[in-house]
C-alpha cells in the first residue's frame, strides 16, 4: 500500500499529538530519575541538573539489596514464562489451525473466556491456593499465572498466522520426504516466525509489566521489580522515593526498547501480517 | 523407476460424494501418462491418492507390484511438483531444491547434496538464481524451481498437478517442451494432470479422459483423436471441438442440416431401430470447394457462413444450424459436462488460409464421410469406432514411446561414459 505525499503528511499532523501524549510522561519519568534528590521537589519538567545519585541508590546504594534480586527475579520469571508460553501456544495453535478434532471450537473458546476474568478476582483464590500448596514467593508461582494469562492471546494470534500458511506448503514437504515433525520444525515454524516473535514479546511485556499477581503471590524470594518498586523508601520518612522509583522505571524500560528496536521489523510485518489476509 | 497400478481405486468424501469410481490403470516404466478432463472429473483427487495426500477410500495402488494404500507420502518415493508450486518462501532457491535431500541426517553427504542440486540447476537452467528467494523469481523460473525439486532426488515417479496453468501462454508453450525433454531424458515414470488439451495431446505417451469421476478412454493420443469410444471424449479433444450435428436415420442414408450422408449395408446394421444420431465431423475434415480438389467420395453441401476468424495460418468458418429439439437436450448436456456455456448450435470449419469463404456469403464445402464418427443419442457410444484401426495406432504408439525411451537411455549412457 502506497500513500500519496498527502496522505502521509495527513497520517504525521495525527501522529504528532499521540507521539507527544505518550512520551510527556516518559520523560517526566526520566527527568525524575536524573534530578538530584534536593532539588527532586522543585516542579520544573526539564531537569536543570544531572546526577546518577538516584542510579546509584539503587544498583549500589541502600536499595540495592531491594532492587538487584528483584531484577534478576523479573528477567528469569519473564524468560521462563515466555518460553513455556511460546512453545504451547506453537503447538496448540498449529493443532487448531490444522487437525479437525471435537471440541475445536470449544478450547478456542475457552481460551477466550479465560481472558475475561480480570485479574484482580483471581489473586486472592491463588494466593489461598499458593499459599497451601507451597507455590506462594517461588518461581513457578509466578510463571503459572502469566502463562494463564498470556496463552490465549497467544494462541489466537498463532493459530491466524498458521491458518495462512498455504496447506500445500506441509503437503509438499511430506511429498519431499519430510515426517510431519520434520515438516512442521522446517517449514511451518519459520513461516511462521513473525507470528512467534510477535507472541513472544507480547508475553514476555505482559510478565515484565504485571503488579497485581507480582505484589500479591511473592514476597522476599520471587519479588519482580514492579513489586519491588512499592518498597522503596525514602532517605527519611518525610522524603518520597520519587527519584529513586524513577530511576529504576527507567531501568527496567531499557530491556523492553532494546528488544522492541531489535525485532520491530518482525513485530510490525507480525501485527499486521497476523490482521490483514493476502 | 517404476511401474504403477491402479486397480479399482474409488474415492468417497465424508459426506458421500464420490469424486472417483472403479478407475484402473497401468502405467508402464517410464510411461508418461496424462489425466485430463474438466473441472470436477477427479483428476486431481486422483492423482492426490496416487501420491499420498489422500486416502484411498477402495481398490488398490500398486507400486512396482507392492501395495502402497496405507503408506505415508514420505514412503512411497514419489516427487510432485503442485499446481501453485509450493516453494519454500524461506528458504533460497539452492536450499529448496536441496530441501529432500537434507531430510534423512547424514544419508546424503553435503558434496553430494552440492553435485545434485548443480544438476538440476544446469538442466533447468537455474545456475544464476541459486541464491534468490523465490518471491523474487518470475513465475516460469519458481516452476522451474518446483521442478528442480522434484528431479533432484532419485523419486520413483514425477507427479505433476497442473503445473502450467497459472503461466502466460507463451510461457506455457515453452515449459510444455521442457517437461517433455526432462522426461524423455531421465526416463522417468510420470503422472500428468492438466485440464488443457493441448498439454494432454502433446506430451502425453497415453491419455486418460476422466469424466465425473469415470475412466472414459485411456489411449494414445492419436487414437483419441481418430477413434474416440463415446461422444465425450469426441468432444473433449481436438481444438476447435468436434462438430455435433443431429442426423436422421432414413433408410440407408443420414439426412444432416446440409446434406445427406448414403452409408452401405454393414453399417445399417449398427443404426438399426434409430431414427437419430448425432454425426461427429472435426472442422478440419471440412474443405473448401472453391480452392481444393474434392476426393472422389466426397460429400458436398452449400451453406451460409455466419462469421469467421482469419488467424493467419487458418481461417474458421461458423456456420448456424437449427438442431432438432430431441437431440438438442443431449447436446446440451454434453456442453454443460465439458464446461461449455450452452452456445447456440453451430458448426464450426476449419479452413485453409488461402479460402476466400468470407462472413455473410454463402460457400461450397465438401467432406470426406469415411472421416465421419456417428454416436448413439442415447449412450453417447461411437458407433463407427474401428477396434482393429485403434489396436492398430496403439500398437504404433506403444512402439514408439519405446524406442524414445531407448533412445534417451542410449544417450544418457553415451554422456555418460568416459570420454
Amino acid at each position: 500500500m502506497d500513500a500519496t505525499p498527502k496522505q502521509k503528511w495527513s497520517l504525521a499532523a495525527v501522529s504528532i499529538p499521540v507521539m507527544l501524549w505518550t512520551l510527556v510522561p516518559l520523560f517526566w519519568i526520566f527527568s525524575l530519575a536524573v534530578k538530584p534528590q534536593s532539588i527532586q521537589a522543585d516542579n520544573k519538567y526539564f531537569p536543570r541538573e544531572f546526577s546518577w545519585e538516584n542510579f546509584q541508590l539503587i544498583t549500589t546504594g541502600t536499595a540495592s539489596d531491594l532492587f538487584n534480586p528483584a531484577l534478576v527475579n523479573s528477567i528469569v520469571v519473564c524468560l521462563i514464562a515466555t518460553v513455556i508460553s511460546v512453545v504451547l501456544a506453537t503447538f496448540c495453535a498449529y493443532a487448531i489451525a490444522r487437525l479437525n478434532f471435537p471440541g475445536k471450537k470449544l478450547i478456542l473458546l475457552v481460551s477466550l473466556a479465560v481472558s475475561f476474568f480480570p485479574v484482580i478476582s483471581l489473586v486472592t483464590p491463588l494466593f489461598d491456593l499458593w499459599r497451601n500448596i507451597g507455590l506462594f514467593d517461588t518461581i513457578p508461582g509466578l510463571v503459572i499465572p502469566y502463562l494463564s494469562l498470556t496463552l490465549p492471546l497467544s494462541i489466537w494470534v498463532l493459530s491466524a498466522f498458521f491458518q495462512q500458511i498455504p496447506w500445500e506448503m506441509e503437503q509438499a514437504a511430506q511429498v519431499d520426504g519430510a515426517t510431519s515433525w520434520q515438516a512442521f520444525r522446517r517449514v511451518i515454524v519459520p513461516l511462521a516466525a513473525p507470528g512467534v516473535f510477535t507472541t513472544a514479546l507480547i508475553t514476555f511485556f505482559t510478565a515484565w509489566n504485571d503488579f497485581v499477581f507480582a505484589i500479591s503471590l511473592t514476597s522476599e524470594n520471587a519479588r519482580t521489580v514492579p513489586a519491588a518498586l512499592a518498597f522503596f523508601t525514602g532517605a527519611s520518612q518525610f522524603e518520597q522515593p520519587t527519584g529513586a522509583i524513577s530511576a529504576a522505571a527507567v531501568i527496567v524500560t531499557i530491556p523492553v526498547v532494546i528488544l522492541v528496536l531489535i525485532f520491530q521489523k518482525r513485530i510490525v510485518a507480525g501485527l499486521t501480517s497476523g490482521a490483514v489476509k493476502g | 523407476m517404476a511401474q504403477i497400478q491402479l486397480k479399482e481405486i474409488g474415492k468417497t468424501y465424508a459426506d458421500g460424494y464420490e469424486a472417483v469410481k472403479g478407475v484402473s490403470m497401468d502405467i508402464a516404466d517410464g510411461e508418461f501418462m496424462i489425466l485430463v478432463g474438466p473441472s470436477g472429473c477427479g483428476k486431481s483427487t486422483l492423482l492426490r491418492m496416487v501420491v499420498g495426500l489422500e486416502d484411498i477410500s477402495s481398490g488398490d495402488m500398486l507400486i512396482d507390484g507392492k501395495r502402497v494404500n496405507e503408506l505415508a507420502p514420505r514412503d512411497r518415493n514419489l516427487s510432485m511438483v503442485f499446481q501453485n508450486y509450493a516453494l519454500y518462501p524461506h528458504l533460497t532457491v539452492y536450499e529448496n531444491i536441496a530441501f529432500p535431500l537434507r531430510l534423512t541426517k547424514g544419508a546424503v553427504s553435503e558434496e553430494e547434496i552440492k553435485r545434485r542440486v548443480a544438476d538440476a540447476a544446469d538442466m533447468l537452467e537455474l545456475n544464476d538464481h541459486l541464491e534468490r528467494k523465490p518471491a523474487n523469481l518470475s513465475g516460469g523460473q519458481r516452476q522451474r524451481v518446483a521442478m528442480g525439486r522434484a528431479i533432484v532426488r532419485d523419486a520413483d515417479a514425477f507427479l505433476f498437478d497442473e503445473p502450467l496453468s497459472n503461466l502466460d501462454a507463451k510461457l506455457r508453450g515453452q515449459m510444455r517442451t521442457e517437461i517433455a525433454r526432462m522426461q524423455r531424458r531421465l526416463g522417468q515414470t510420470t503422472i500428468y494432470v492438466t485440464h488443457d488439451q493441448t498439454e494432454a495431446m502433446t506430451l502425453g505417451d497415453r491419455v486418460t479422459v476422466l469424466k465425473k469421476g469415470v475412466v472414459q478412454q485411456i489411449a494414445s493420443p492419436r487414437e483419441l483423436y481418430e477413434q474416440p469410444v463415446n461422444l465425450f471424449v469426441a468432444g473433449f479433444i481436438g481444438s476447435p471441438p468436434m462438430n455435433f450435428l443431429p442426423a436422421r436415420v432414413e433408410g440407408n442414408t443420414l439426412q444432416l442440416p446440409f446434406c445427406e450422408v448414403s452409408f452401405g449395408d454393414e453399417f445399417a446394421g449398427k443404426v438399426a431401430g434409430k431414427d437419430l444420431v448425432i454425426v461427429g465431423l472435426r472442422p478440419e475434415f471440412i474443405k473448401d470447394a472453391a480452392i481444393q480438389e474434392p476426393m472422389e467420395n466426397a460429400i458436398h453441401f452449400e451453406a451460409d457462413v455466419d462469421v469467421t476468424e482469419w488467424l493467419g495460418n487458418e481461417l474458421y468458418a461458423y456456420v448456424p444450424f437449427e438442431a432438432d429439439p430431441s437431440v438438442q437436450a443431449k447436446l446440451d448436456e454434453l456442453d454443460r459436462d465439458l464446461d461449455g456455456e450452452g452456445m447456440r448450435t453451430q458448426m464450426v470449419v476449419n479452413l485453409e488460409s488461402r479460402s476466400r469463404v468470407r462472413e455473410g456469403e454463402r460457400a461450397k464445402f465438401f467432406f470426406d464421410p469415411m472421416l465421419m464418427h456417428v454416436f448413439d443419442p442415447e449412450t453417447g457410444e461411437n458407433l463407427t469406432r474401428n477396434e482393429e484401426a485403434a489396436a492398430k495406432i496403439a500398437a504404433e504408439s506403444e512402439e514408439d514411446r519405446k524406442r524414445a525411451l531407448d533412445r534417451a537411455k542410449r544417450m544418457e549412457a553415451e554422456a555418460s561414459a568416459p570420454a
